[in-house]
């Protein structure tokens, strides 16, 4: 049997990150196959935006390496690295009106030349990637008069629009109803089945331990734990972490974890 | 090539662009008609026949003169600057994701006006006008720029608010300027102040300058549109944001700072063109900003025609009649579009 000799999609070698003069985490390493999804949990302005920003390349470390794809960032062609890997921004903002397919389109700027324009294959990509977000018919609204659970499968279509091997989510259940929050999640772990890699915050420890192949917790204080899901998830961590008590229920072979 | 392949259907995306470049025509249409009015209209009426014949470098009588030496270079600078001021708006508005923003609200046109100003008070040539009017544009940009990027951040808000501060100092060295001249010297103060193309000596640079302004800045459109929906995305995208935006703001002020040296302040131009383009193409920038240069010519254009005839022989200051046109025309359509 044939090893996999290509380098893990997502690196991050002693990997130190501040924010101001608040530590976010201190000598991280882990690594992230395809295959993977990672789910980045901690408590509010532990840092984890700023975690993922400086996982895309955004932002620069205190010290330490992010490794795409076995390279750090700055050894890749200049807009290379925006067809290797995508995120999903918290917010987004729109001051101008723009309809819903041009908006998705953004996520082909990566692969056009500065003079090309959209090609009817890139509509057809960006048309299939509002289908699987279940914004079919939606193409020609304006992006104002979406809602906001709209809006935010509207950008998470832009960004399979891109079609990058790393997916860096923050909050992508964000303004989400059930019924979507589980569809986009399932879609991202199709996605990964296929040999993406997939880091994302998420606030709802429950889905993070149904979903996530690895889990990375922040303490809030630049420490962090970071291993498989079953290993990392525990009340005890949990408790920690997020410094409100917690009890593991058991439903069957998953256990849910529920605030006392 | 791809539209008159039947098997590729008329997709949303392509529809709309199809119609922009309808808009784009008729807007090349109507500036060859702004400029047959405004070389042809006046005291001295100029057939068709005539203006052929001017333009076309046949020898002539006196319609031949007004047109070359008169008509025409001021025709062309209302063209221009409309088109500078239009592109610039259309800029200032994505760099600063501020549907209010416009060419003058970095303080450009506060730092022209304090130079312009300060130049006439001087008593001095209409050479030295235009000098004093470039030179207070860009340094009221440095100083802008300077403050505001100060600490190496770019906040929008940071400087949008330096600019707005910088403009109002302007404005009060331009109100204490005023009441400080002597009567014979303020009218030419207010016509300035309004924006006036009566006294255009040389048309050329900012023909040349809006032509290059749209050739510096259509590469980077497609940068701009993502720009326009968040720095981050933006960057996640391999847009090079910091250079994108130097280079924004770089051209915006200049662009704007020769067009308020050559017509001086003409409002409203810069902030509603960009607007009634995007009413009617929306707001992908690869056609918005050409879209809002021609308009912004046609209508300084058009403007100054009528800024100079309607009344005659009184002359208008331009900048009136920009606004008397623009702010009900605007007004309409915002009120008539669908949102």
């Amino acid at each position: 049997m044939k090893m996999d000799v290509r380098p893990p999609i997502l690196g991050a070698d002693r990997l130190s990150v501040e924010i101001g003069r608040h530590s976010v985490c201190r000598e991280l390493d882990f690594t992230l196959q395809p295959g993977d999804t990672l789910v980045i949990l901690g408590r509010n302005g532990a840092g984890k935006s700023t975690l993922l920003h400086t996982l895309a390349g955004l932002r620069e470390p205190l010290s330490g390496a992010v490794l795409l794809s076995g390279q750090p960032y700055s050894a890749w062609p200049r807009g290379h690295e925006a067809c290797l890997r995508g995120l999903l921004a918290q917010s987004q903002p729109d001051f101008f009106s723009a309809t819903v397919l041009e908006t998705a389109l953004v996520g082909r700027h990566p692969y056009l030349g500065r003079w090309d324009w959209e090609s009817p294959a890139d509509e057809a990509i960006a048309l299939e990637a509002l289908a699987q977000m279940g914004l079919e018919g939606f193409a020609e609204r304006q992006v104002p008069t979406l809602s906001g659970g709209e809006r935010q499968r509207l950008a998470i279509a832009a960004l399979l629009v891109q079609q990058p091997r790393l997916y860096l989510l923050d909050e992508p259940l964000s303004h989400l109803d059930l019924h979507h929050e589980i569809a986009v999640l399932e879609h991202f772990r199709g996605l990964a089945a296929s040999g993406s890699g997939v880091a994302m915050v998420l606030h709802d420890i429950n889905l993070a331990a149904r979903y996530a192949s690895h889990v990375l917790l922040l303490d809030g204080e630049g420490g962090h734990v970071f291993g498989p899901a079953r290993t990392v998830l525990t009340v005890e961590r949990l408790s920690a972490a997020f410094g409100h008590p917690l009890r593991a229920v058991m439903d069957g072979e998953t256990s849910l974890f529920v605030p006392v | 090539m791809a539209s008159t392949q039947p098997a590729i259907p008329l997709t949303p995306h392509r529809r709309s662009h199809r119609r922009a470049r309808l808009v784009l025509a008729g807007l090349v249409l109507a500036a060859l008609a702004a400029f047959t009015w405004s070389l042809s209209a006046g005291a001295l009426p100029v057939s068709g026949a005539d203006l052929l014949n001017a333009i076309t470098g046949g020898a002539g009588g006196m319609e031949t003169d007004i047109v070359r030496t008169l008509r025409l270079p001021r025709a062309t600078a209302a063209f221009a600057c409309g088109g500078l001021l239009a592109l610039a708006g259309a800029l200032m508005q994505v760099l600063l994701r501020n549907p209010l923003a416009d060419p003058y609200v970095l303080g450009i046109s506060g730092g022209a006006a304090v130079g312009a100003l300060g130049a006439i008070l001087a008593g001095a040539a209409s050479g030295w006008i235009d000098a004093g009017a470039f030179v207070g544009a860009l340094g009221a940009t440095l100083l802008v720029f300077g403050l505001a990027h100060g600490d190496g951040s770019w906040t929008q808000t940071r400087l949008l608010l330096t600019g707005v501060i910088v403009a109002a100092g302007c404005g009060a060295a331009v109100a204490l300027m005023l009441s400080l001249a002597p009567e014979g010297r303020v009218k030419g103060m207010l016509f300035w102040l309004m924006g006036d193309a009566s006294s255009v000596s040389q048309p050329w640079p900012a023909l040349v300058l809006l032509l290059m302004g749209l050739v510096i800045a259509l590469p980077f459109a497609r940068e701009l549109n993502l720009l326009a929906r968040g720095e981050i995305t933006a960057r996640a995208l391999g847009v090079r944001v910091g250079r994108l935006r130097a280079l924004v703001y770089g051209l915006g002020a200049l662009l704007t700072a020769v067009a308020v040296t050559t017509v001086g302040s003409v409002g409203f131009v810069g902030l509603i063109v960009p607007h009634l383009v995007r009413l009617a193409i929306g707001n992908d920038q690869r056609l918005l900003l050409p879209a809002a240069t021609l308009a912004g010519g046609v209508l300084l254009c058009a403007a100054d025609t009528a800024a100079r005839t309607v009344v005659a022989p009184i002359q208008l200051p331009v900048g009136v009649l920009t606004a008397l046109i623009g702010v009900p025309v605007f007004l309409f359509l915002l009120a008539r579009h669908p949102r």
